[in-house]
């Protein structure tokens, strides 16, 4: 099929633009690595979460740090590829539309696992030991990769409509944020009530526990739903609404 | 299938309030080099991108070897490939890279050897390996015509092609264009230099307020501007000439 080999040729070209870039690589995986390192030498100690090892607590928040940054550059070399005209070369060619847009979502699944296995990797060192089984490892792995492809087609919209760079680098702070006010670091219940209904209620949060209760072999509850459906609802509309802005370029 | 490699009738486009194209018609045949002739802001540019299926227009036709740009935007791209205004090559990518991308893409049999003589044809191989950053502007358009002649195809836009460009640069490339004609490919360009149109096309077309205001030869459009009689001296008309006295705009030149 010539669209699956040009989605392949398309998406080893912005894999190796990953690999050229000390800057992405720097970004996507040192930067969360520096947090952990940070929230578990240095304020750790001090950080009561009920779970004796807090790289336990930790691992699935960085994990969702470490996606949302990684889809910043997703949008970013979209950007790139409309302002230098590589998008307008590739479409006046032979070459399938969806071809050129889903070589950048795959790209961002590819280059986000192996930023998280990365992590995990990493987590392994520091002390970080799961219980979990295959069947568990698999749900996580489910769950993580659903979230990549929400935050992506999110990516998408701006990385097609943004006038300027800095527009698509705006749009990526709030979704860098979101970890630190959610169960990521420390349980809710410590949080200010206001903060705390907030933090409650955001995508990150439901996903974190899920993942962690993964991890620890603990029961998973409703937590897992309402991740999934913030994944998937997240995916539906944006995905709508980047096909929408995909048209209207050409 | 008439000899007609590209026909525009009747096209029109505007941007919001402005209209930029109104009526525009011309064609272009079989292996020839047309020349789009225009000032900035003519729309040279929105008729290249329409024929090259990047931009929809509002309303007329167009087709490209007999397959119109509007429904049948598929087969148009299997038959050409876009130079554009400003030049597109992945910056990240060397020389070599960009081109074995576009072979790749364009289902080339043997893109190594394509890409290799590409570079040795555009004076690039000793620049292959390097990333395309590091180029020159020159060397940046010479590598971003030649990805467009992989694969050989049989229609080929050039939008303004030297602009930018030194003058030795500019000789490379109007060699390139005319070797291209030669071997039968057909070749709309476009251009703000008279001098580039009197070089190298066969036939020349005069954008000017959203309409076709001249289309001919050289020879064709010479005899539109009042003959040199009354000079003691008879020089001929250059198409500088011919298009300010055309477009009625005062040259000082
Ligand atoms: N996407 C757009 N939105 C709004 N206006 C546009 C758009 N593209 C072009 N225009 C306008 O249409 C007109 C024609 O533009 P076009 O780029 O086709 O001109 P051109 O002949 O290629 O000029 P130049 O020699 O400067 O490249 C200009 O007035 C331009 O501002
Ligand atoms: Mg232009």
């Amino acid at each position: 099929m010539k669209t699956m080999r040009d989605t392949g040729v398309l998406f080893a070209r912005s894999m190796r633009h990953i690999l050229r870039s000390p800057d992405t690589i720097i970004t996507v995986v040192i930067s969360p690595l520096m947090i952990m390192l940070l929230f578990v030498y240095v304020l750790g100690g001090s950080i009561q979460t009920g779970s004796d090892n807090y790289v336990n607590y930790l691992l699935p928040g960085i994990l969702v740090i470490a996606i949302a940054s990684g889809i910043a550059y997703t949008a970013y070399r979209l950007f790139m590829d409309i302002q230098k005209g590589m998008l307008a070369r590739f479409h006046s060619m032979p070459v399938a539309r969806s071809s050129v847009l889903w070589a950048h979502v795959l790209t961002s699944l590819v280059s986000n696992a192996i930023s998280v296995a990365v992590i995990i990797l990493a987590a392994l060192i520091m002390g970080f030991r799961s219980s979990a089984g295959v069947l568990s490892w698999l749900e996580v792995a489910g769950i993580l990769l659903l979230f990549t492809l929400a935050l992506t087609w999110l990516a998408v919209i701006p990385g097609l409509t943004a006038k300027t760079i800095d527009g698509v680098s705006a749009f990526s702070y709030p979704l860098i944020f979101l970890p630190f006010v959610s169960s990521a670091f420390v349980p809710t219940s410590t949080m200010p009530a206001a903060v705390r209904l907030f933090a409650e209620n955001q995508p990150v949060t439901s996903i974190v526990d899920a993942v962690r209760s993964l991890l620890n072999s603990e029961p998973v509850g409703y937590e897992i739903w309402v991740a999934l459906a913030w994944c998937i609802g997240i995916t539906v509309v944006a995905y709508f609404l980047a096909m929408k802005a995909y048209k209207r370029i050409a | 299938m008439t000899d007609n490699a590209i026909e525009v009738k009747g096209l029109y486009k505007s941007f919001k309030s402005t209209e930029v194209l109104k009526g525009v018609d011309f064609e272009v045949r079989r292996g020839e080099i047309f020349a789009l002739l225009g000032s900035n802001g003519a729309g040279k540019t929105t008729i290249v991108k329409i024929l090259s299926t990047l931009l929809k227009s509002d309303g007329g036709n167009a087709s490209v070897c007999g397959f119109d740009v509007e429904s049948q935007p598929a087969k148009v791209r299997e038959n050409i490939s876009l130079t554009g205004q400003f030049a597109a090559v992945d910056d990240i990518l060397t020389g070599r890279e960009n081109l074995l991308l576009i072979a790749k893409l364009r289902g080339v049999a043997n893109a190594k050897q394509t890409a290799a003589a590409l570079l040795d044809r555009f004076g690039l191989s000793d620049a292959a390996n390097r990333r395309a950053d590091t180029y020159s502007g020159g060397m940046t358009r010479r590598l971003d015509i030649a990805m467009s002649l992989v694969g050989t195809p049989p229609v080929i836009f050039l939008d303004e092609p030297t602009t930018g460009l030194d003058p030795e640069a500019r000789l490379e490339v109007w060699k390139t264009v005319k070797e291209l004609a030669d071997g039968g490919t057909t070749i709309l360009l476009t251009t703000q230099y008279l001098e580039e149109a009197e070089q190298l096309a066969d036939r020349i077309s005069i954008l000017h307020g959203g309409v076709i205001i001249a289309n001919g030869t050289l020879d064709e459009l010479k005899k539109l501007f009042p003959p040199a009689k009354q000079e003691y001296v008879i020089k001929q008309p250059t198409l500088e000439e011919i298009f300010l006295s055309i477009i009625g705009s005062k040259g000082d030149k």
